[in-house]
């Protein structure tokens, strides 16, 4: 679609979280331009914490997130379902339609040719003529397509996909990945959450292997040997109400 | 036919059809006094409730129009039955409470449900105490429930100027509005403004607020914000025909509530927001969108 340059994000000692509690801790390394990374690990690992640090969603408390090549602005984010309201009053239209907010703005009309680049991205996942269609009466795969047809419209250069394909049907997971290949075809950097190791392993080249701290990170059949993920398992869950501060700040 | 032999013709039928509803308007300064105040009020302060309701905030309208209260009590000590005074006096305290919560709920452990419903509970009682002792009950009852049959040329003039001020700057936060209620993170990575949206939606709920509290009374003003918008909830299945729907149904609430309140000598604070209530009640029965009559008894599929 675009000939920009593909964008790489470094990550220099970061640590994210809430409430001063890390939920990413002290991480290092770099996103190649246009790779494909999954992002993997038990609950609590800090993966969607990662993603909304990179999106600029949250602030670090420590460290550096640069992104190289491209500005924030170029960088599309896909929330995890269950941070939408799909009850809110919007029709499917109206939110594809925001994947242009970086022509339109705040004011810019939904003039005739921003129609029908909806109707083509609607059409590229699958859901011709749903355009008026309110998201309420979507299937949870449905939304999904909506949604990965705004970022589609988005044209961004990083890609953050946050359990794309969670609770999904096969068929529409199956159609969504061939996007996502086609997306790493454009050079594209993409980073997505996943939980499905067989997915990982055949579609991702790379993987990110997270369990608070850094466990694993490389190509894909190296960084999820099965020591490493034994490791990642027996990631300590509970969050320690007296955790010392951490001395690793000042190192 | 002239227009003349038509009156003659149709004026049995009509007449004492339109006389409840037209006469008390044609009869009395003050009601059409009341019917444009109630009118200006519901067309500005219906589309901020269906904001307030689509960012699950319903329950903070309320809490800010009870804070709004002991700021109008001093405005109210200071200059009297004064205007300016209780309505600048009204939006320091409303403004300040939401902001306040706002703040403690990020720097303590405190939701900002809590921390709010604790601001206005103390602002509420300040309020009360502040008027009963200083003034006379009639003054708190006329803070409580307003006097939207006392409305002179300045708070008209007011409630017009809120009004505008609303349309104005509600067109200009609108996509960020919508986006900022729906997918928040989205608005936030392609940097939106969505904090600057909030900031102005939250003085258009406190300005509607000041503004229906010198019509309804403090504790009715929410009344006309909230019901329309939860009415027009189950009509709707856009954001801007929400707002069509609510405007509507809190302009017809005015005029009904008003005659309601004509007729049977009523306070006509109360007496609109029971209709506007009225409303609400046969939404959820009737309504188009997920309404009872909807659930209760799904309509046959369609074919595709």
């Amino acid at each position: 679609m675009s000939a920009a340059p593909a964008a790489a994000i470094r990550l220099d000692n970061v640590t994210l979280g809430y409430d001063r509690h890390p939920a990413v801790h002290h991480l290092s390394g770099r996103f190649a331009p246009g790779s494909l990374t999954a992002v993997v690990g038990p609950n609590g690992a800090g993966k969607s914490t990662l993603l909304k640090g990179i999106a600029g969603a949250l602030k670090p408390f420590d460290g550096r997130i640069a992104i190289e090549g491209c500005t924030v602005a170029d960088v599309a984010y896909l929330p995890q379902q269950h941070d939408i309201d799909r009850s809110f009053p919007i029709s499917v239209l109206d939110v594809v339609a925001l994947g242009l907010w970086r022509r339109i703005g705040a004011f810019g009309a939904i003039d005739r040719a921003a129609r029908a680049r909806v109707g083509e991205a609607l059409a590229a996942v699958g859901l011709e003529g749903f355009e008026r269609r309110p998201i309420g009466k979507l299937s949870g795969g449905q939304l999904q397509r909506a949604l990965f047809a705004r970022l589609l419209l988005q044209d961004a250069r990083v890609i953050l996909l946050d359990e794309p394909f969670t609770a999904i049907d096969p068929k529409t997971a199956a159609d969504l990945l061939d996007l996502v290949q086609r997306w790493h075809g454009e050079r594209r950097t993409i980073i997505a959450v996943l939980h499905d190791m067989e997915t990982v392993r055949r579609h991702f080249p790379q993987a990110l292997l997270l369990a608070r701290r850094l466990l694993a990170w490389g190509d894909t059949a190296d960084a999820l040997r099965p020591q490493n993920l034994l490791a990642a398992r027996r990631m300590v869950e509970a969050w320690d109400d007296r955790a010392d501060i951490c001395a690793a700040a000042e190192a | 036919m002239d227009a003349g032999a038509l009156d003659w013709i149709a004026w049995p039928v009509i007449g004492p059809a339109l006389g409840p509803i037209l006469g008390p308007f044609v009869e009395f300064g003050f009601m059409r006094r009341a019917l444009v105040g109630c009118l200006t009020l519901a067309a500005a302060a219906a589309p901020v409730g269906v904001f307030l309701l689509l960012r699950r905030m319903s329950l903070i309208g309320d809490a800010m129009a009870h804070a709004v209260l002991p700021g109008a009590a001093i405005g109210f000590l200071v200059a009297g039955l004064s205007l300016a005074a209780m309505t600048i006096g009204g939006m320091v305290a409303g403004l300040a409470v939401a902001l306040l919560s706002g703040a403690v709920a990020r720097a303590t452990v405190l939701r900002e449900d809590a921390s709010l419903a604790a601001f206005y509970l103390i602002s509420l009682a300040a309020g009360v105490a502040i008027v009963s002792v200083y003034g006379s009950n009639v003054d708190l009852m006329r803070v409580l429930f307003g006097s939207v049959l006392a409305l002179d040329d300045a708070a008209l003039l007011l409630l017009a100027g809120i009004a505008t001020a609303t349309f104005v700057a509600l067109a200009a936060i609108y996509r960020p509005l919508v986006v900022e209620c729906f997918d928040p993170q989205f608005l936030r990575t392609v940097g939106g403004a969505g904090t600057a949206a909030h900031m102005t939606f939250l003085v258009l709920v406190v300005l509607n607020l000041v503004g229906g509290f010198h019509a309804l009374g403090t504790l009715m003003a929410v009344g006309i914000m909230m019901l329309p918008a939860a009415a027009a909830r189950l009509w709707a299945r856009e954001v801007w025909s929400m707002v069509l729907v609510a405007a509507a149904v809190g302009a017809l609430s005015s005029v009904a509530g008003l005659l309601l309140s004509y007729h049977a000598d009523m306070p006509s604070g109360p007496a609109i927001v029971l209709v506007a209530g009225g409303a609400y009640a046969l939404s959820i029965a009737l309504g188009t969108e997920g309404s009872l009559r909807q659930n209760l008894r799904p309509a046959r599929h369609l074919e595709a």
